[in-house]
């Protein structure tokens, strides 16, 4: 948590993270910026996702489809703000020649994707009919 | 670009294109956005939410076509931090009007 507030602050003072460090090859810094758009990418997938089930599934039960759309969001939001945080701490993690930092974020966001992706095959296959 | 300057590994094509997947998923949500938008009719409050997802999708087109640009150099600087939190924010933005679009 500690490790988070002061990343936290990186974000809002970026000159900071120029002042740590060397400045490392630009090939490793654009590697990190692809990676920072895939979880942007992944972080969009998911809040279109959330559009799509309030869009194309509206037979299902408002709260269900309240509820499922409100996970995707929530996910992406997550998913943004995760990405912004993993790519700030990358960066001073390349300036400083320290070790990258590892995550458990791809864990539980796959194991979200999955708990939505089953919820999503319950509700069609048994709240169907629910209007 | 040169081929002496150039980077053997593509990294500014493979960057830029990165930019470019970003835009178009940035494009599609926004699209959705509208099509939620305007699906109960054009009340005021839909108006508001079409503007507020145009307004979070040009921000982000803007940061995205600064780094295009960016990557026409042999050896691009890199991202700047007030660029990754503006891709962020827009992002988060566009979620929050997509959930504010629910009620």
């Amino acid at each position: 948590m500690i490790e988070f507030v002061q990343s936290l602050r990186l974000w809002f003072a970026p000159q900071r993270i120029r002042e740590e460090g060397d400045t490392p090859d630009y090939r490793f810094s654009l590697a990190n910026e692809r990676t920072f758009l895939a979880w942007i990418r992944t972080a969009l997938a998911l809040i279109g996702g959330g559009f799509a089930v309030d869009q194309f599934l509206p037979e299902l039960v408002w709260g269900i489809r309240a509820g499922l759309a409100l996970a995707l969001l929530a996910a992406g939001v997550l998913c943004a703000l995760r990405a912004i945080n993993h790519w700030v701490r990358c960066e001073r993690a390349m300036r400083r020649g320290e070790d990258l930092p590892v995550s458990r974020f791809p864990t539980l966001l796959g194991l979200a994707v999955a708990v939505v992706a089953v919820a999503m095959v319950v509700v069609v296959l048994f709240g169907w009919e629910g209007r | 670009m040169t081929a002496e300057g150039r980077d053997p590994g593509l990294q500014p094509e493979r960057t830029r294109l990165a930019w470019r997947r970003t835009t178009l998923s940035c494009t599609v949500v926004a699209l959705l956005a509208v099509k939620q938008a305007l699906h109960s009719g054009a009340s005021p409050a839909g108006i508001v939410a079409v503007a507020l997802s145009a307004l979070a999708w040009l921000g982000f087109l803007l940061v995205a076509h600064r780094r295009v640009l960016g990557m026409g150099t042999a050896r691009p600087q890199p991202l700047s931090a007030l660029g990754a939190l503006t891709a962020g924010a827009c992002t988060v933005a566009l979620a929050v009007f997509a959930a504010a679009m629910l009620f």
